[in-house]
């Protein structure tokens, strides 16, 4: 089981007071019903599922209930980092991941 | 090849079994080949095999980063069903049924196919009705699925609980009497062996590094471990790794990988006459030929490649196992392991050409793939062979999640994803 510091409680929790929910930093276009289909699918369906570095989203349902972002490897499912819901893309992560 | 006959059983016997040769080669790669396949799982290894034996097409590669039926293939709990709620689907899975009957002849090789029977239980109202619903449906598309009264359920499966006081009273259950099991490694090893003497290269521990394409944007080769091999058509039947493979040709999936677990409990005598599945305790489990009961577990809820998964998934499934047989509580589990599963946003697979020439993709089988082996690889060889999708997986397609012409059984399967 994982422990995932939520950045808002800032503890560690286990992964059993938290839901995945899904890649992060997909954006919403403000104009949802003039998106053309390509770009539709992209946002909806196409996935960056990589085998490495990995930023999602998980929610502390039974904690806080908020939402936030995790930088995780998908290979060894070591968290590298959380931070907020809203802050930007972390540009360099802490320890230099490969 | 030498076939496997009682009589070469008894050759053997007489000459202190001297004579078995390899079931398949191990040849160095050549530099180019008509088409490649990434992926010697069961889905991969069909797909070399039909493509020899029924299109004629025998200057094949398989390439294999670990070995051959080592992924998914080696680690799925054999369940073999095909009672779906979609006609796409009921065609793609009852296509596999029906070469599951008479696989092993056809291959020379006891893949073990036994249609003992796969049963769905229904625990509550919403189930009964989902499953009546799918009764009819599958009916409507000539399979055979039929609706049990809980004593018929028990009659069927003697150690199961029907009693009203369970957390998850059986209501019911959806039989698929075709349905069963076959021996995973088997399926694998047959489909080498039948490929391999039809001049089939498999090739293991050569791991796809990159794929190469002409400056028309159409296939030239894949780039490996050992070195660069040419070919002008590439199959990527990879599973879990497929949206890596595909992300080297620059095509982006819908696609996203999980851990799946299974376990297996000490040997017993035979107490499971059948497969035994539940979606709402989530829950799945039959009895292997050697007596070990053969658990399922689900998924967990981020992506990963760690082929391992949380404990507190297995916890979960051996509470619903013991809920359903109070007779398996003292039981002792013996092994447990997980594989990589590419799940699709429909719960469907993606059997198709691809925007680029010559890459053919296999993938988004998600919790349930085994099943398909025969069915995937016969008509994915088709589509490799032709150029084009056969009518059969001629639905399951990339772009439908660009048309939304979705087959989606996700919101309509009969056991959790």
């Amino acid at each position: 089981m994982l422990l995932i510091r939520c950045p808002y409680c800032e503890e560690e929790r286990p992964e059993l007071e938290f839901r995945n929910a899904g890649e992060a930093h997909v954006v919403r276009s403000a104009n949802i019903a003039g998106e053309s289909d390509d770009d539709f699918e992209k946002f909806f369906f196409i996935r960056a599922n990589p085998k490495g570095v990995i930023y999602e989203r998980w929610r502390h349902i039974h904690g806080c209930a908020r939402f936030f972002n995790a930088v995780r490897d998908t290979v060894t499912d070591k968290f590298v980092m959380t931070y907020k819901a809203g802050e930007p893309k972390p540009a360099k992560l802490p320890g230099a991941a490969k | 090849m030498k076939k496997y006959s009682v009589f070469a059983i008894a050759r053997e016997a007489m000459r202190g079994h001297k004579g078995w040769e390899e079931q398949w080669t191990s040849p160095e790669p050549k530099k180019e080949y008509d088409v490649i396949i990434v992926g010697a799982g069961g889905h991969g290894l069909a797909t070399a095999y039909y493509l020899a034996s029924e299109h004629g097409i025998t200057n094949v590669a398989v390439l294999e980063k670990g070995w051959l039926g080592g992924g998914n293939t080696g680690r799925n709990t054999t369940i073999i069903r095909s009672n779906y709620l979609y006609d796409e689907s009921a065609g793609i899975y009852d296509h596999a049924l029906k070469l599951w009957d008479g696989l092993s002849q056809e291959l020379n090789y006891n893949v073990m196919y036994s249609p003992r029977g796969v049963m769905m239980l229904a625990h509550n109202v919403h189930d009964v009705q989902v499953f009546k619903r799918h009764i009819h449906a599958n009916r409507l598309n000539g399979i055979d699925n039929e609706w049990l009264i809980p004593e018929q359920a028990k009659e069927f499966c003697p150690p199961l609980n029907i009693s009203r006081d369970a957390r998850y009273p059986v209501m019911g259950a959806a039989l698929q009497r075709r349905g069963g099991t076959a021996r995973h490694d088997a399926v694998a090893w047959g489909y080498a062996r039948g490929a391999s003497a039809r001049g089939v290269h498999i090739i293991q521990n050569c791991e796809v590094t990159g794929i190469k394409r002409a400056a028309n944007g159409a296939v030239s080769g894949v780039e490996t471990t050992r070195g660069f091999i040419g070919a002008k058509k590439v199959g990527v039947v990879a599973a879990g790794h497929s949206s890596v493979i595909m992300n080297m040709a620059g095509v982006r999936m819908p696609l996203e990988s999980y851990p799946l677990q299974a376990l297996v409990s000490e040997p017993i005598k035979p107490v499971v006459p059948c497969v035994v599945m539940s979606n709402t305790v989530h829950a799945y489990i039959s009895q292997s030929d050697k007596g070990e009961l053969v658990i399922g577990a689900g998924t967990d809820q981020y992506v990963s490649y760690s082929q391992t998964g949380g404990l507190h998934i297995l916890q979960h499934t051996l509470d619903a196992i013991c809920e359903m047989f109070p007779i398996f509580t003292r039981m002792k589990m013996l092994r447990s392991w997980g594989g990589i599963v590419d799940v699709t946003p429909d719960r469907s697979p993606i059997l198709a050409k691809t925007p680029v020439k010559g890459l053919y993709v296999n993938c988004g089988w998600g919790t349930g793939g085994f099943k398909a082996t025969p069915g995937s690889g016969n008509v994915f060889a088709h589509t490799i062979a032709k150029d084009d999708p056969h009518p059969i997986n001629a639905p399951f397609t990339l772009e439908r999640f660009r048309t939304g012409r979705l087959i989606d059984e996700a919101a309509a399967a009969a056991v959790a994803h």
